[in-house]
């Protein structure tokens, strides 16, 4: 495995710290209603990162906070929302699956977000070209219809709608041979969508396939899919992981801490020592105020 | 049975109704949309088959597309992504009008409708505007059998951020077009099919016997009280008592039944009522009707609407308890009957509210 930037790895080892203090406060009784870590998929969008730009907007879903991480590296505000607290980004009303801020948003309904994403393309497509809509769904998510209205209003229409799909293998609870007929990029290629398949870690190589992909997509105007191969290292939600002990799960940290050992563990202890201070810090804060309701 | 004949029933050069009067109801909406979009250049309208020449299947877009072809787009067959797509516009600086060609079909985006447009304007803590009207052509009366003939208004009451207005012959268009865009929140708004041939009544008249004014965006029905400054609505809702036997309360889409069923009462009963028309149907906020309803001996609330969680008894709800100790009777309450449409004429008519059954159930309501 490729050495990868401090910056990068820094940001990889927040996310992943951050779900990890997450898991722990719910053990500890101290986190309210439910949440679901994306631990094991952080390189998803901080392979992202650098190739989506200010205007563009990202539709994020349930396993969202390595996408609001990754693009505004707040894990106060993130942690407050998620805490209900103070300095919470939603003000606490929407809680770690319903988070907007800017040209972000997510919504807890599964497939809900690409008839939406597909309306902001549109206007974007007439009013700022160049930029994008990005929706992450996992690979459950296909079995929604609004999947399907919306890539085909998308490629009917040309519009600038990049479908990141964060395909782990199970849904809840539910392998994805158990709920998924055919493939992802057969699928595509009945709407003639192009699609692409990442299947490594390795951030350079992920970016340098994208960028070209992307860059097309922002000049000429069209869907594109992209589906990462990946594992979901923990839990769904908390707690509720009935899969066997044999099914697949590759951590891609294991694999780069074994090969860049110092600074992996130089990174990951500055990042913890972070989490564990913004947690301490947003644990004693007051409860947040809904000003507007 | 396709909807696609020019408006009126299939067949009939002259709808009825169209003696008289102003413009047509459907005129003036199809009038309405062509005015907003001249004038705001972020507003869209999406719905199945709006292109010209075709124009929609009710006509009521007709001539968007060739005026405004960047912005009036012709959809797939896919209410829900409809409802979404409209309000990403909304969402991303645009004003979106979406047409569903059947308000039945609006079941098909209500996930859009209740779970995302309607908590995004609060869900994410501060307030985000989502100018955005779905138009839902409904109602029955014109044989399109149990799936293209629903009122389906109840379905839609008490979702926080949701609004619901009707289309009427009293309500100029574009003036409820231009305020339910102004709430910025998501709006559904029912446009019972029959009106749009209907005439529009021009101010001040409704029917030789009935004059009509605006008190807020309740139109106010009562017997012509002679000559009054026209224009003048104030003291709309100052009725005499005389001429006060019972208040019938109807979304636009009964306006011209529960007109036909006052005549009636009054010429063959002798009885004098008021009729009240809102635009918004939800939130209903009765309080400056108060007075004029609770000196009336009856009310009565009329809907399309099958019978069962209506629009209705939720009005009636309130009304009992903010009159209490000055109702006269209990509200009575019309709806069309626990069934789904049947498509057979006669059968339609035996299923859904006709004047008659207005007429009955304020004479029943006030001999009970
Ligand atoms: C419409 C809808 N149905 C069911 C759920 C409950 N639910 C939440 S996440 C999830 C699984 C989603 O699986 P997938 O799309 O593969 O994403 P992953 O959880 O694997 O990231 C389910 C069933 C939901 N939120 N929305």
């Amino acid at each position: 495995m490729d050495r990868l930037s401090d910056d990068d790895l820094a940001l990889l080892l927040l996310i992943r710290s951050f779900e990890l203090k997450l898991l722990d406060l719910f053990e500890r009784g101290e986190l309210n209603g439910t949440t679901h870590t994306c631990l094991g998929q952080e390189y998803v969008p901080v392979s992202l990162r650098p190739l989506l730009r200010e205007p563009d907007w990202v539709f994020s879903n349930h396993r969202g906070h390595g996408h609001y991480l990754a693009r505004f590296g707040d894990p106060e505000g993130l942690l407050a929302e998620i805490m209900g607290r103070k300095g919470a980004v939603c003000e606490g009303v929407g809680g770690s699956q319903h988070l907007r801020r800017g040209r972000y948003l997510s919504t807890g309904v599964q497939g809900q977000s690409l008839p939406v994403a597909a309306g902001v393309a549109l206007r974007l497509k007439r009013d700022e070209p160049g930029a994008l809509a990005c929706v992450h769904i996992g690979d459950g998510t296909w079995g929604e219809g609004a999947v399907y209205e919306a890539l085909n209003l998308a490629q009917l229409w040309r519009l600038p709608l990049l479908v990141v799909v964060e395909h782990n293998g199970i849904a809840q609870s539910t392998p994805t041979a158990l709920q998924m007929a055919g493939t992802i990029e057969d699928r595509a290629r009945a709407f003639g969508i192009a699609h692409h398949h990442v299947d490594v870690f390795d951030l350079s190589r992920i970016r340098a396939g994208l960028a070209p992909l992307i860059d097309s997509l922002r000049a000429d105007p069209r869907p594109l899919i992209v589906e990462f191969a990946t594992h979901r290292l923990g839990p769904h939600s908390k707690g509720d992981d009935t899969r066997p002990s044999g099914f697949p799960r590759t951590d891609w940290y294991a694999a780069y801490q074994a090969a860049h050992p110092a600074q992996s563990a130089r990174i990951e202890a500055e990042a913890r020592a972070r989490v564990d201070e913004i947690a301490a810090d947003v644990s004693a804060r007051p409860a947040a105020t809904w000003t507007t309701a | 049975m396709s909807p696609a004949e020019p408006p009126g029933r299939p067949g009939s050069g002259v709808p009825p109704g169209a003696a008289r009067g102003g413009d047509r109801v459907g005129e003036d909406l199809n009038r309405a949309l062509h005015g907003l979009l001249d004038d705001d250049s972020s507003v869209y309208v999406l719905g199945e088959d709006l292109l010209d020449p075709y124009g929609g299947a009710f006509k009521i877009t007709k001539g968007l597309s060739t005026r405004f072809p960047d912005r009036v787009l012709t959809t797939p067959l896919s209410e829900g992504t409809i409802v979404g797509a409209a309000s990403g516009l909304a969402l991303a600086g645009g004003k979106a009008i979406a047409e569903i060609m059947f308000a039945d079909f609006a079941a098909l985006a209500f996930d859009q409708i209740l779970n995302f447009a309607s908590k995004s304007v609060t869900m994410y803590g501060a307030r985000v505007p989502v100018p955005l009207v779905i138009r839902c052509p409904s109602g029955g009366h014109r044989g399109y059998g149990p799936t293209h003939s629903q009122s389906p208004q109840k379905h839609f009451i008490g979702i926080p951020g949701l609004s619901l207005f009707e289309m009427s012959p009293f309500h100029d268009n574009r003036a409820v077009l231009d305020r339910m865009l102004a709430l910025r929140e998501p709006c559904l708004f029912f446009e019972d099919k029959v009106l749009y041939t209907r005439r529009m009544y021009p101010p001040g008249v409704a029917e030789e016997l009935f004059r009509w004014d605006l008190a807020g965006d309740v139109a106010v029905v009562r017997l012509d009280p002679g000559p009054a400054p026209a224009g003048d609505p104030s003291g709309c809702l100052d009725v005499p008592s005389g001429d006060l036997d019972y208040v019938v309360i109807v979304p636009g889409g009964l306006a011209h039944r529960a007109l036909a069923a006052m005549r009636a009462l009054l010429l063959d009963h002798d009885l004098a009522g008021v009729l009240l028309v809102p635009s918004r149907l939800y939130p209903f906020d009765p309080a400056p009707l108060l007075d004029l309803l609770g000196r009336a001996p009856l009310i009565c609330v009329a809907e399309d609407g099958s019978a069962g969680g209506t629009w209705g008894g939720h009005v009636a709800a309130d009304l009992h308890t903010r009159l209490w100790g000055r109702l006269r009777r209990p509200v009575k309450l019309v709806s069309s009957a626990d069934s789904v449409i049947p498509t057979a004429a006669h059968l339609e008519r035996d299923v859904l509210v006709q004047d008659g059954t207005i007429r009955r159930a304020v004479r029943e309501g006030l001999d009970g």
